[in-house]
């Protein structure tokens, strides 16, 4: 099924945001990313935990959960919160749409969490809480492997 | 928390060294905002040549402090911003409102 799983679990607190990005970047990792993929993936998860927080939870205390996979040479991160739940999924992902312009929101994260992920999926029921399903594919490794075919085909002829 | 002010001729210079996520941008809001009061520049600069990492929240804190620039009638610049940061900055198009210069001054 999976090539590797993890699962991380922490309280909705802002110093987690770097703890949560670095780790879910170390596991990425393993897929031998490119330095630019590993960026795209560490924002993209600091984009929905910092959602989490800000939106899902409102600054109360509550539990975060990650959950990454590894099939192939692909990562899929699942982030989900039990808060408040997104009301209107379609106008949360445009671009500049905040509920919370007065605590210096731009607007931007599902903008750019789509734009460095190659596929993110919004699972939320309003009062009940939120999932956000993102997919990346490493790239490089595709490139290894033709490059290994290559030079099998090389030793043959 | 690593910012670093120098003030000359009426210019700030912010430089951070830190990923600026919502965590780091609160606290550097609240440092920039109480230096740009008892200050009072013309021009604020932030120098982002050792920010290896900036999200969404760097942008909300940008447009922040370029409007309270505006509102004192002064201005904000950017400078020395690495390829991650720059990806960030030209797609929320705030490069569009706020110059982004490669060299510092
Ligand atoms: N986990 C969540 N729980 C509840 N609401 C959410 C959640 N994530 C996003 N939203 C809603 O979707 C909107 C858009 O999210 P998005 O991340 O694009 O922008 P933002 O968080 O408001 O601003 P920025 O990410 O630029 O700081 C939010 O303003 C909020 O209303
Ligand atoms: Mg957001």
């Amino acid at each position: 099924m999976y090539d590797n799983e993890m699962k991380l679990e922490f309280l909705s607190k802002s110093s987690n945001e770097a703890f949560a990005r670095i780790t879910i970047a170390a596991f990425a990792s393993q897929l031998d990313p490119t330095i630019e993929e590993l960026a795209d993936i560490k924002t993209a998860v600091s984009e929905a935990v910092t959602n989490c927080i800000i939106h899902g939870y409102e600054d109360a205390e509550g539990i975060i959960k990650i959950k990454a996979r590894l099939i192939k040479n692909t990562i899929e991160i699942e982030i989900s919160d039990t808060g408040k739940g997104i009301e209107n999924v379609e106008l949360a992902r445009k671009p500049l749409y905040t509920t919370k312009a007065n605590l210096e929101r731009s607007g931007m994260g599902f903008t750019i969490m789509e734009s460095f992920m190659d596929d993110v999926e919004i699972d939320s029921v309003f009062g009940l809480g939120t999932k956000i399903i993102m997919k990346k594919k490493i790239k490089k490794h595709l490139v290894e492997l033709k490059e290994e075919e290559f030079a099998g085909l090389g030793g043959v002829g | 928390m690593n910012i670093n002010f120098i003030k000359q001729d009426k210019q700030l210079i912010v430089e951070i060294t830190e990923e600026i996520d919502h965590h780091v941008a609160e606290k550097i809001r609240r440092k920039v905002d109480d230096e740009i009061t008892r200050y009072m520049p013309r021009k604020t600069i932030f120098d982002f040549s050792r920010v290896t990492f900036m999200d969404s929240a760097g942008i909300g804190m940008l447009i922040g402090r370029y409007k309270m620039m505006r509102l004192i009638g002064g201005s904000l610049e950017i400078v020395n911003a690495g390829s991650t940061v720059s990806r960030i900055l030209e797609m929320s198009g705030i490069n569009k409102i706020i110059p982004i210069e490669k060299m510092a001054m």
